[in-house]
């Protein structure tokens, strides 16, 4: 009885939340060993290889959410956080520090500074503005990027992979493993987010902002937190693109795709929890994997495009409202 | 000094030519952005849509392409009138317009420049007029037809549009849709019949702006993304709902960004428009000529 009233975690077994917390914790730790010791038996190259792709997507749509979906700002510069994340990889290459994890690390400080910065300077605005802002911020690092003969400007740069040996098959492979960490990682944070005082500020900016100002939100604050974090994440999942890659050059690491599917993906799934952007992800993701096999490139674009419109206007909740609504209770 | 003083000078009049192709850009944003509330961040998406048309019909027809791009103004009235009535009825009527709006004209951007390089190719498109590498000259300075027409274009349309918004009943109801919607029903007009209209303006606004374009430089489906960044920072150091604004922040943004071409080197001129864009939102978000 003391303990509880002392350090409500003591008694975590009789909080619901915290039991809740700790299933969670326990389901994706589950789900991300069951997956990559899967592949590991499985052993095929092509399905590392494809589902990197899908991985990273779901870092990056869960990052779009964190700002997006919680808060309501509509960022279109995915493509630029991702690319700077891509592209401080490639300085550190360049400069002789081969490490993936201080890559990662690195990354995610540059993009994570880059949305504070962003956001400091237009988050004071209407919604709209931030969004023009972070579009035109893609084109200005572009312009950046293709100019810095250092990092390969306009031609490009190459990685080369390191080799591995021990329990890893391939360095493909590790690189699955690490984006799969990321992909666990920045879900369990955006559910942390989701559940936490942050979370319920940022949903109460996104109702409504006047609002949640005049009644003690700390809005601008907030929602500096959240561009950072968001941004960061983006940063990271760039990271490891050089060495999946092994080339870099700006015009596809600044690709207006990445932009639209970071977008896409959670509006697709649904904006509000932290499950929309994985499905979201997880289906356009797996989708567009197989539409590049099997028809082309250009049109899985195009398909991408499509659906976006077509669930703004026939499923404005994404596919958690349409299940929610199947389950009997509206949204 | 004597060739610089022409360097100075070249830069300042090929900026303010420029500069007016930029009004003329921007322009039929200030509508939609500026009088309507309408982010309508597909707008250089529908410039490079009325250059592609314009390149067709000039293509087929051996017309001149600015002939071509006049005739084909009506169609771009009529896209965006009902274009409007879509967006109207699909987002702004449920009212919840905001994320999924801005969503909407992304996805729009996006799905139009795929279908584009699907259907023409990634390759760049140019039409030789006769007189587009021909260029007369003042003293020092030189003024090259290619940009002299759009600019003239531009000046045409900022009379016409201006006289229009100042001296016709419905022109003034445009005008007032933005500020007070209500009013509009008092004297009897449907505001959703006004806004149809004043949408449909500003695409055909974006039409002659792709005209335009198609003189000064060769556009690809992906030209757009160069402006989108130049068309808001003017829209907004105009004062949003200015067409005299607009005009003089695309002067003033043709010269700023043809000085950075000049002095510092062409491949900086984009970060002019972001750089002033993050200025004026972060120091005066009313714009330089706000009422």
């Amino acid at each position: 009885m003391l303990s509880e009233v002392i350090s409500p975690h003591l008694a975590a077994g009789r909080n619901p939340a915290l039991a809740g917390a700790r299933r969670f914790y326990a389901g994706v730790a589950a789900v991300t060993l069951g997956i990559f010791l899967a592949f590991h038996w499985v052993g095929s190259e092509y399905l590392w290889f494809s589902s990197y792709v899908v991985l990273q997507y779901v870092v990056l749509a869960t990052a779009w959410n964190i700002l997006g979906g919680y808060a309501g700002y509509v960022n279109f510069g995915s493509a630029a956080f991702f690319a700077v994340g891509s592209y401080t990889t490639v300085l550190l290459y360049k400069l002789g520090i081969p490490s993936l994890p201080l890559m990662i690390l690195a990354a995610g400080g540059v993009s994570g500074l880059l949305g504070l910065g962003m956001g400091y300077l237009t988050l004071r605005l209407r919604g709209a503005y931030f969004s023009i802002a972070t579009l035109c911020l893609a084109v200005l690092l572009q312009t950046i990027i293709t100019n810095w003969d250092f990092l390969g400007g306009s031609r490009g740069a190459y990685i080369i992979r390191p080799d591995v040996s021990g329990f890893f098959a391939s360095y493909v492979e590790v690189l699955f493993a690490v984006i799969l960490g990321l992909a666990a990682g920045s879900v369990c944070l955006a559910r942390i987010i989701e559940k936490s005082k942050l979370g319920y500020g940022l949903a109460a900016i996104r109702d409504d902002e006047i609002a949640a100002e005049a009644s003690g939100v700390p809005t601008l604050r907030l929602k500096l937190v959240a561009t950072t974090v968001s941004g960061a994440l983006m940063g990271m999942a760039g990271a490891p693109m050089p060495y999946y890659a092994t080339f870099v050059e700006p015009a596809s690491a600044f690709g207006l795709s990445y932009a639209v599917n970071a977008m896409a993906m959670p509006l697709i799934g649904g904006l509000k929890t932290w499950l929309g952007p994985v499905i979201g992800a997880l289906i356009l993701g797996s989708v567009q994997q197989v539409a590049t096999v099997t028809i082309s490139s250009a049109l899985n674009l195009l398909l991408v495009g499509l659906l976006l419109i077509a669930f703004l206007i026939l499923a404005p909740q994404g596919i958690m409202g349409l299940l929610r609504r199947r389950g009997g209770r509206p949204s | 000094m004597e060739p610089d003083l022409g360097l100075l000078l070249n830069a300042i009049v090929s900026g303010l030519l420029l500069g007016g192709f930029y009004a003329l850009a921007t322009m039929g944003l200030t509508i939609a952005f500026g009088m309507l509330d309408v982010v309508n961040i597909a707008h250089p998406t529908f410039i490079i849509l009325g250059a592609f048309a314009t390149y067709l019909l000039s293509m087929q027809t051996g017309l001149d392409p600015v002939l071509a791009c006049i005739i084909l103004l009506p169609l771009f009235f009529l896209f965006g009138r009902y274009f409007y009535d879509l967006y109207y009825r699909l987002f702004e009527r449920r009212g919840d317009s905001a994320i999924s709006g801005l969503a909407f004209f992304f996805g729009i951007l996006f799905v139009f420049e795929v279908s584009l390089s699907m259907l023409f190719g990634p390759e760049q498109r140019q039409i030789d007029v006769p007189y587009a590498w021909t260029s007369f000259s003042i003293g020092l300075v030189d003024f090259p037809l290619r940009m002299v027409v759009p600019c003239l274009l531009a000046l045409a349309a900022f009379a016409a549009i201006t006289a229009f918004f100042r001296f016709t009943f419905i022109g003034r109801a445009v005008a007032a849709v933005g500020q007070d919607e209500e009013a509009l029903r008092f004297v009897g007009i449907n505001p959703l019949r006004i806004k149809r209209l004043a949408f449909g303006l500003s695409l055909l606004m974006a039409g002659l702006a792709g005209g335009g374009l198609l003189l000064i430089q060769p556009v690809d489906p992906w030209s757009g993304h160069t402006f989108i960044g130049r068309v808001f920072a003017i829209c907004i150091l105009g004062g949003l709902a200015s067409m005299r604004g607009t005009l003089v922040a695309a002067l003033l943004f043709g010269v700023l960004e043809n000085m950075t071409a000049t002095y510092i080197g062409p491949a900086w001129s984009p970060a002019v428009a972001f750089g002033l864009l993050l200025l004026t939102l972060a120091v005066r978000p009313q714009g330089l000529f706000a009422r």
